[in-house]
């Protein structure tokens, strides 16, 4: 029942203090909404804009409709660079979150030497990239270096890493395997925060280790797996530092095999961009990564819900 | 106040939650554990502790040899060639460039750590109509891909003059950064607002609450922040490679691409000298992890930043 003193149906009515405090609100919020404009949604409209056009910074950029995107569906260049990315992506991920599933469970079961522990399997985060990249340019080197010097020990002749094609992208994942000390510190919050009668219960009920691991840990960590599963694979799409320390930025490294095996979509896009100033293309590549991306981060946010578990949900 | 903060600080997904220092590890669990379990898992450990270590003994051992014994067998320096870091100092302007790292470095987390936790502030402590609207689009800038604004923010900074200054490689954290926004506004929402209150009726204004309250509560999440934040300046590639032409103003990462280029596989392979930088370059990081450990693994734990 309306009232005197009811506010008019559809006009919300604010009290001068709600507004004033609105205000500060959004003065405070001020710093971050002008950098979203000037620095995210503006770039997006423009590169999205730009990616219709021919630009090379000199001169304005010239409208040419779809001719970019038809470009970069026949651009063997672009297609081998992608194919890299994504063979790099399906190995990358996977091995990362088995190795630090594998690491943070033993982890969790070594009581007080663990913080000495989690330290040596963070540290290579902390290296920068550009060192990672010239450190393992040595490690893999075919002769002298120290993985196939470990290889021939136990009597392998290591491949030629940095030279033979077909073995560039490997040497590449296993040099990423190095820093994959966040996903292991992520997991083993997530095992520490595991409700310990969970296991007692099951242990009740007869569950060996294995089927605890599956019926209890698993769903239990679920959410902490999904999440890495969704960074790793956006942050693997974009790898661009080490790669290109290693064999990219030089006459001489880029001529230390005659193939493209080591071009990683970012870096093929950084080239269009700032070494041929194909701003226009470059955009185009940028747009489609971006859909990529989204797609992938989509399917994935799909399959999630029929095996994350989260608690206080019933299921 | 410290852990009433950081325990109440909520995560975004659920399992990833900081990690409790509380919970009994070696109570029920490890008991029915027999002792020989354990001893296995720590020989385990120990193995991948190795693998995981070596690259760094050798890098540094490397970086402390003679050029033509770089490559040789072994883990110990011998010969004995320190040499290699004076010969490293002069052949490129390494001080400048860890200067240039430095100042760089903590221009872009201050900025950062600042401007993050004036917006965290807004959105922890302010009702107002289109804030969850607002904090969805703070989450959603989290996964564009920096590829995709690059070029137009290149663009700008080349409009106002500022390519080939260090000014584009911090000046953009001015305005917030998603992640530590998340972040530190946790970290307010777990304090309780009776308290800014009362301040508010005792005649504070909100700036006074900001600066006078609220930050210094949240001084170890700003911590976290801010080493974050100057580890990913210290180690970024791409900016300086977009933005900085001349060699002066290089950071130690752009300048250790040119000496590999230069002197690696470019020139006459004096790797020793490359090593010696590459060394240059990790030893502050490793420190910042040996001073802030904590803040690092707390940071992870709570926001799953990748490194």
């Amino acid at each position: 029942m309306a009232t005197v003193t009811a506010p008019a149906p559809g006009r919300r009515r604010r009290t001068p203090l709600a507004r004033r405090e609105a205000r500060w609100a959004y003065l405070f919020l001020a710093p971050w909404i002008v950098g979203f404009l000037v620095f995210s949604a503006g770039p997006m409209i423009a590169s999205l804009w730009l990616s219709f056009t021919e630009y090379d910074v000199i001169n304005p950029p010239e409208y040419t409709g779809l001719d970019n995107y038809r470009q970069l569906m026949s651009d063997p260049a672009v297609a081998r660079s992608l194919g890299n990315t994504v063979y790099y992506t399906a190995l990358h991920v996977p091995l990362v979150m088995l190795i630090s599933l594998g690491l943070a469970l033993l982890l969790k079961r070594v009581g007080r030497l663990q913080g000495f522990f989690r330290t040596v399997f963070y540290l290579p985060v902390m290296t920068p990239a550009v060192a990672v990249g010239i450190l393992f340019l040595l490690l893999l080197n075919t002769q002298d270096g120290l993985i196939n010097r470990v290889l021939g020990l136990v009597g392998i002749d290591g491949p030629s890493w940095t030279t033979d094609p077909g073995w560039v992208m490997p040497g590449i994942i296993l040099m990423s395997l190095w820093s994959l000390g966040s996903t292991v510190i992520i997991y083993l919050a997530a095992l520490q925060n595991v409700p310990r009668d969970l296991y007692e219960a099951a242990a009740i009920d007869g569950a060996g280790p294995w089927a605890r691991f599956r019926s209890v840990t698993l769903p239990m960590i679920s959410g902490a797996l999904f999440f890495t599963l969704i960074v790793n694979t956006i942050a693997s799409l974009q790898m661009f530092t080490e790669v290109y320390t290693m064999y990219f930025g030089n006459r001489q490294t880029q001529n230390s095999f005659n193939s493209d095996a080591a071009t990683f979509y970012v870096i093929h896009l950084f080239q269009e961009a700032f070494q041929f100033l194909h701003m226009g293309f470059a955009s185009a590549m940028a747009w489609l990564l971006f859909v990529i991306i989204l797609i992938i981060t989509l399917i994935q946010v799909k399959l999630s819900n029929r095996f994350v578990y989260y608690e206080g949900e019933d299921t | 106040m410290t852990t009433a903060v950081e325990r109440g600080a909520a995560s975004p997904v659920s399992g990833i939650s900081p990690a409790r220092p509380a919970a009994p590890r070696s109570a029920a669990g490890a008991g029915r554990r027999s002792p020989w379990q354990r001893v296995l898992f720590v020989v385990a450990l120990v193995g991948a502790a190795v693998i995981f270590m070596l690259p760094f003994v050798w890098l540094v051992s490397a970086s402390l040899r003679p050029r033509e014994y770089v490559f040789a067998p072994g883990f110990l320096p011998v010969p004995f060639a320190p040499e290699n870091y004076a010969e490293a100092w002069r052949a490129v302007p390494l001080v400048t460039w860890f200067g240039n790292s430095v100042v760089v470095g903590v221009a872009a987390a201050a900025a950062a750590t600042l401007s993050s936790a004036w917006v965290a502030f807004g959105f922890a402590y302010f009702r107002f109509p289109g804030r969850n609207l607002l904090f969805g689009l703070v989450l959603a800038t989290m996964m564009l891909p920096f590829a995709v604004t690059m070029i137009p923010t290149y663009l700008i900074w080349s409009d106002l003059g500022l390519t080939d200054t260090q000014v584009p490689l911090w000046a953009g954290n001015l305005f917030g950064s998603a992640f530590y926004i998340f972040l530190l506004r946790q970290f307010l929402l777990a304090l309780p607002r009776e308290y800014f209150e009362a301040a508010r009726v005792d005649g504070a204004s909100y700036p006074q609450l900001f600066w006078k309250m609220a930050f210094p509560l949240i001084r170890p999440a700003l911590l976290v922040a801010f080493v974050f934040e100057f580890k990913a300046s210290w180690t970024d590639l791409l900016k300086p490679l977009i933005y900085l032409r001349n060699e002066q103003l290089y950071t130690l990462p752009r300048g250790l691409k040119v000496v590999l280029d230069r002197f690696g596989y470019g020139g006459e392979q004096q790797w020793e000298i490359v090593l010696a930088g590459s060394v240059l370059a990790t030893v502050p990081m490793i420190i910042l992890f040996f001073l802030a450990q904590r803040h690092f693994v707390e940071g992870i734990a709570t926001t799953g930043r990748k490194g």
